[in-house]
């Protein structure tokens, strides 16, 4: 398995490779620049910006970019030879001057811990939102499941759909309207997310979709597994009811909610760039917009690959998982 | 009878489908002495397995539904019991093996974990008591290494190897009863062999009574005391095993061994077939269920569904016709 594993590491390089390699095309592609502004403020003139571009190494041609991004380059005017992503180095901002994206990211403001990063805020609000999902979604399945065409059965999947076919940011609005504009219960533009009320509603709009898909594909597996002949047999032992659900059904059945864990944190990921910026969530999410809007180029590639990196991460967590719940899954054969 | 085993009155069994309710067993009653073996015998879908699950109370429901009769094990009526007073019975006075061994055991539980379980339950044995007791019980099976295979998944098993784990599971708690629900139509030739000679040899050692569900005639005459053969959720004729096989008297057990191969024909006999298919019942026959695919049927097997008489000593059928004249009996 360990080797299993390193070989799966190591296929992130091309992976990220490539992530980076489409994005790096796909984004300057795109019309506009860092050094543009908006039409009412003071314009950088024709000769600073072309100074900006030689002092960001933007004059050089799009392979020697690219491959001064992921590989190094020497500094025009230090001569000094400066290492790129595959040190780790994801390069100065464009637009906040004097700070890396590493910093912007990973390092928490004056006296404060990691998690109060931007990277730290994302991390929690996600691991937040999919516990949710995890923790109410997976008994919600399986009660409907149990009271198969019952009220409750009813009840859960409407919960479930409604999740499933409500965008998040429908949704987002509904409750900022409700339970900001209306009841006053909390603040509509928060500056103080030390106070876990605030959490709730981002983490409840992020992970409302996911807790519905989890909870519709629980109930679906338990359904299918109740009418296996293993849980015959199981019975037929003279099991008592709970012995039969909990264990000789439900490790059967969360089989595929398993599988779905991995893209499912995919999923939260991508809704975390609408959510972060709705609720003003001072993640990483709202800063990768804000860095497309503002054609940060290196923060854009940055936190591209660190969220290529942390689905790739969940997807081969998701597969080392498979190995302690299915023992007809063998890893590396 | 007081000697009973086990005694099953007027059985009904319906299930509920989309396109109406289907009568799978319709007044099934026969009874079961200590240490007998009773071969049932009928096409799939004559509600011979359903019979089974309904005494044990293992027919999914809903859809299904125990309409009415009584089944009486050791005086007490399986039908009645709370479900916790018949978990009691399950597994541990009354075992069950199923068809399909691919598919009865959970794959995601270990052999021994499976096998402790009824032990641990039943037996109220401790977890290392059950699992010494589970060696022993695969070893009984003619599982080779007993001990070691008991930490073994059922993937690692073949089909024949699951389908003795499945027999040992159910004489873990040494059960006056064992149902075999058609245990070696899944397997092939020479396995089906091997089961049915591991089972007879558990019988004698361990003298258990066993139903065993088949759809092969020839698997049961070596084995049962008696038989009965169902039709449509009927007993159509319930008799001594010798009985059956010299003197068959309905025109569906006719057809069943006129469909069987037998060492003792005579050059170039070819194997007949019964013409059509078992009936789906939505509704309580008032007629013979067979007489659509008899070729005896007369008019009068049209208009009253025959009880079951006695024709000989311990031998009953349900029919009109007396094949052999073909006249009314």
């Amino acid at each position: 398995m360990t080797t299993y594993i390193i070989r799966r590491l190591l296929w992130l390089i091309p992976v990220l490779l490539t992530v980076s390699a489409v994005t790096f095309v796909v984004m300057r592609s795109a019309p506009g620049g860092p050094w543009d502004t908006d039409a009412e403020r003071r314009q950088v003139d024709a000769a600073t910006a072309k100074s900006l571009a030689a002092y960001y190494g933007l004059d050089k041609p799009m392979w020697r970019q690219f491959y001064a991004y992921v590989i190094g380059d020497t500094n025009s005017q230090t001569k000094e030879w400066v290492c790129g992503v595959i040190c780790g180095n994801l390069g100065p901002s464009y637009r906040q001057r004097g700070r890396t994206v590493q910093d912007i990211l990973f390092a928490p403001p004056e006296g404060k811990t990691f998690w109060q990063s931007r990277f730290g805020y994302s991390i929690r609000l996600g691991v937040l939102a999919l516990s949710m999902a995890i923790f109410i979604g997976i008994p919600l399945g399986i009660i409907a499941a149990l009271r198969q065409n019952t009220l409750v059965d009813y009840t859960a999947l409407f919960i479930a759909t409604s999740g499933i076919s409500v965008p998040s940011f429908v949704l987002a609005i509904f409750l900022i309207i409700i339970f900001a504009s209306r009841l006053h219960w909390i603040d509509i533009v928060v500056d103080d997310w030390t106070q876990f009320k605030y959490w709730l509603m981002p983490m409840a709009v992020l992970g409302f979709g996911t807790l519905a898909f989890t909870a519709r594909l629980t109930r679906s597996s338990m359904l299918e597994v109740m009418r296996q002949d293993y849980v015959r047999t199981a019975r037929a032992k003279g099991l008592a009811e709970r012995v039969v659900i909990f264990i000789h059904m439900l490790k059967n059945a969360l089989i595929p909610v398993i599988t779905i864990l991995g893209p499912a944190l995919a999923g939260l990921v991508t809704g975390s760039f609408i959510i972060e910026t709705m609720f003003s969530f001072p993640g990483m999410g709202r800063a990768y917009v804000q860095a497309i809007g503002q054609r940060d180029y290196s923060m854009i590639m940055g936190t591209t690959l660190i969220y290529a990196m942390l689905v790739a991460v969940a997807n081969l967590s998701v597969d080392i998982i498979y190995v302690f719940i299915d023992p007809r899954i063998r890893l590396g054969e | 009878m007081p000697d009973l085993l086990l005694d099953v009155k007027g059985l009904e069994t319906t299930f509920k489908t989309p396109d109406g309710i289907v009568h799978a067993v319709n007044g099934v009653s026969f009874g079961l002495k200590e240490g007998e073996t009773l071969g049932v015998v009928g096409e799939s879908g004559c509600g011979k397995s359903v019979t089974m699950l309904s005494v044990l109370g293992l027919i999914p429901s809903p859809p299904g539904k125990v309409k009415e009769g009584t089944a009486h094990f050791f005086g007490r009526d399986l039908l009645k019991m709370t479900s916790a007073e018949i978990r009691q019975i399950r597994g541990a006075q009354i075992g069950m093996v199923f068809q399909d061994p691919m598919t009865s055991l959970n794959p995601v539980l270990t052999i021994g974990r499976q096998l402790e379980e009824p032990l641990v339950v039943h037996l109220g044995m401790t977890r290392a008591q059950a699992r010494n007791r589970a060696a022993e019980l695969l070893a009984m099976v003619g599982i080779p290494n007993a001990k070691d295979r008991l930490s073994d998944y059922p993937h690692q098993f073949s089909g024949g190897m699951r389908q003795r784990v499945m027999i040992s599971m159910a004489l873990a708690c040494s059960p006056q009863l064992l149902i075999a629900d058609e245990p070696t139509t899944a397997l092939d030739v020479t396995i089906q062999a091997q089961i049915t000679d591991l089972v007879k040899r558990l019988r004698s050692e361990l003298g258990m009574a066993i139903i065993w569900i088949t759809h092969d005639l020839g698997v049961v005459a070596g084995f049962a005391q008696r038989v009965i053969v169902m039709y449509g959720g009927f007993i159509i004729e319930d008799s001594i095993v010798n009985e059956l096989y010299v003197n068959p008297t309905h025109p569906y057990t006719i057809g069943l061994l006129g469909s069987l191969p037998r060492v003792d024909a005579s050059g170039h006999e070819t194997l007949t077939s019964i013409e059509g298919s078992p009936p789906l019942l939505y509704e309580k026959p008032t007629h013979c269920p067979f007489a659509p695919r008899c070729k005896w049927a007369m008019e009068r097997c049209w208009k009253e569904n025959p009880p079951l008489e006695t024709v000989a000593p311990d031998h009953r059928v349900a029919c009109w016709v007396d094949v052999k004249t073909g006249r009314a009996r």
